[in-house]
């Protein structure tokens, strides 16, 4: 079991690291991260630049596989399962594990085709269930009432933020129990960040979130629970009230009394 | 100070004039080239008119002159080129963008490009040493016995004809589809494959939803720039086509091409009408290919326009 914060008994864990270390062919990138992330909660990773926070979120969807040279050692477990087993479906496993990008990626198709996708390419044809799981799909993104007029429109017309609620979309469309984000708000201004944390606040109910951010505001805005990262490791976590205002290790205050990064 | 400034500014003005008289001159050169073919022509064109497109007489002994034999082995033997190398020119597009990184693909892909350096006269002798009887041999027997129902596949099998031109073009324009394919399935965005893949798709799914569309347009645009070369090729067709103005619906039986006839007896011509006749199929000649280069340049444009991308 993972480093726990102190959280209230009934919180049960989602996602459990253990001891997790990776490298990037001979140079390592993360030392043995170990902790447990809650289940529908927000939990945000922060830390200066290079600090290993992606790294450690690509992990969790295994995204790093795409990257040649990666290695990995320590244990991945969601729900229970260790999801580096040679027996984990991988394509599965992304689409428990979602997955929002720093910069928004819809693609070169319709909005409607953009929120189907994912569907789509799990099997479903029926037109009238597909036209319902975009609008929920877009309704949960709060992006219906500006599309619902041009849902066959290009998505490449829609606003950086419009694009970036179409990729959360997206994603919800195909049911993912957990949603990954990688500085989602890092491309966009600040009233589309607004409104993606809003969406964030709107989506723990249902979902367990871990964002990336590097805006120590914004996480300690959006989430319940902060994970500090530094070269690599994970310095403290906890609930981010504690965090923000009585931090145990020195670097984790000097971090965020901004003394450095 | 104000001196010199003036002198650049002058220098200035002739070195867009420079500029300019040199792309004039790409432009000069190429309607020259569409005058005179058409003067040397003239003769051919008072003689037998439009029918010169549609009679399959070629007969330089009575003066007796019509394209369609040559027109009908051009195009046979370009589309049908076209047609072989579509799969094996994307799908190693596909392999070595999508499926393997680093030296192998780079070797392989080097390689590819290497076919393009080999000059067209040992593809022909090639062709004639080793396709032609392979062909002969193995492929036109098994081709008859499968699909001899079809008229395609009927006749005497001689090896050398329009399907071994088409053979020895397809390998010809292999390397300009599939480097040019690759270099446009190279640059699709790393985030759109990701997007992709974290909600889920296989790899071959990424592939058929977002690589291949989104590179579509510049598929496209390879596969045209390789039928453009095909449809100019001379020396290796001529050399395993079989040089027979005939129009055969089998593949098996000798054919003509644009390119070949003129290659064959622009020497031997003597005749005014014929000299005239041969111009008039340069001329054709080079019409078609431009009138393929202008519809891939539209099919591009429209393709990137419904992908909703400019250039």
């Amino acid at each position: 079991m993972g480093t726990m914060p102190d959280v209230g008994a009934d919180q049960t864990v989602k996602i459990d690291v253990e001891n997790l270390d990776l490298f990037y062919g001979k140079q390592q990138a993360l030392f043995g991260v170990s902790m447990s992330v809650p289940a529908r909660a927000v939990t945000a990773l922060i830390g200066p630049s290079g600090c290993g926070k992606s790294t450690f979120l690509r992990t969790l969807n295994r995204m790093n596989d795409l990257i040649a040279g990666v290695r990995i050692s320590g244990t991945v477990r969601i729900d229970g399962t260790d999801i580096y087993s040679p027996w984990i479906d991988v394509v599965d496993l992304r689409k428990r594990v979602g997955m929002v990008f720093q910069r928004p990626n819809p693609f070169p198709m319709s909005v409607y085709d953009n929120v189907a996708y994912g569907p789509r390419i799990h099997g479903l044809r029926n037109r009238r269930k597909l036209d319902e799981i975009v609008e929920n799909s877009l309704r949960r993104a709060a992006l219906w009432d500006e599309v619902k007029d041009r849902l066959h429109q290009p998505a490449l017309g829609l606003s950086g933020g419009q694009q970036q609620r179409l990729c959360i979309a997206r994603l919800l469309a195909v049911e993912p129990e957990v949603v990954l984000m990688d500085e989602p708000t890092s491309a966009l201004d600040p009233i589309s960040t607004l409104r993606i944390e809003e969406l964030i606040a709107d989506l723990k109910e249902t979902y367990t979130i871990v964002i990336v951010t590097h805006n120590m505001q914004q996480a300690a805005r959006v989430s319940d629970y902060t994970a500090f990262f530094l070269n690599g490791e994970l310095v403290e976590f906890n609930a981010t009230a504690e965090l923000f205002t009585k931090p145990k290790d020195k670097r984790t205050e000097d971090y965020i009394t901004g003394r450095f990064g | 100070m104000g001196k010199s400034s003036s002198v650049w500014r002058r220098a200035d003005t002739w070195f867009i004039v420079g500029v300019a008289a040199m792309a004039g001159s790409v432009l000069v050169v190429a309607a020259a080239l569409v005058v005179l073919l058409s003067i040397q022509a003239a003769p051919a064109f008072q003689a037998f008119g439009l029918g010169f497109f549609v009679s399959r007489m070629w007969d330089p002994v009575d003066n007796e002159f019509g394209a369609l034999p040559f027109l009908y082995g051009t195009l046979v033997t370009s589309f049908l080129a076209l047609f072989m190398v579509i799969f094996v020119g994307i799908g190693s597009a596909v392999f070595l963008t999508q499926y393997v990184k680093g030296w192998i693909a780079s070797v392989t892909g080097f390689l590819i490009e290497l076919l393009a350096a080999i000059p067209s006269v040992v593809y022909g002798l090639w062709g004639i040493f080793v396709v032609a009887p392979w062909l002969r041999s193995r492929v036109e027997p098994w081709l008859a016995e499968h699909f001899g129902f079809l008229p395609l596949f009927q006749g005497p099998q001689l090896g050398v004809g329009l399907l071994a031109a088409s053979f020895i073009l397809a390998i010809m324009i292999l390397p300009t589809v599939a480097s040019l394919s690759r270099d446009v399935m190279a640059v699709v965005p790393a985030p759109l494959k990701e997007g992709a893949l974290a909600l889920g798709a296989t790899h071959w799914e990424m592939i058929r939803t977002i690589v291949l569309p989104y590179s579509w347009p510049g598929v496209i645009g390879a596969l045209m720039l390789g039928l453009g070369r095909a449809l100019g090729e001379t020396m290796a067709v001529t050399m395993v086509i079989g040089n027979r103005p005939d129009i055969s619906v089998s593949l098996f039986a000798p054919g003509h091409s644009m390119a070949s006839v003129i290659a064959n007896e622009f020497t031997e011509a003597t005749s005014e009408v014929h000299i005239a006749a041969l111009s008039e199929i340069g001329l054709v000649l080079f019409l078609v290919t431009a009138l393929f280069s202008l519809l891939s340049r539209w099919m591009v444009v429209r393709l990137m326009a419904r992908a909703g991308r400019e250039e």
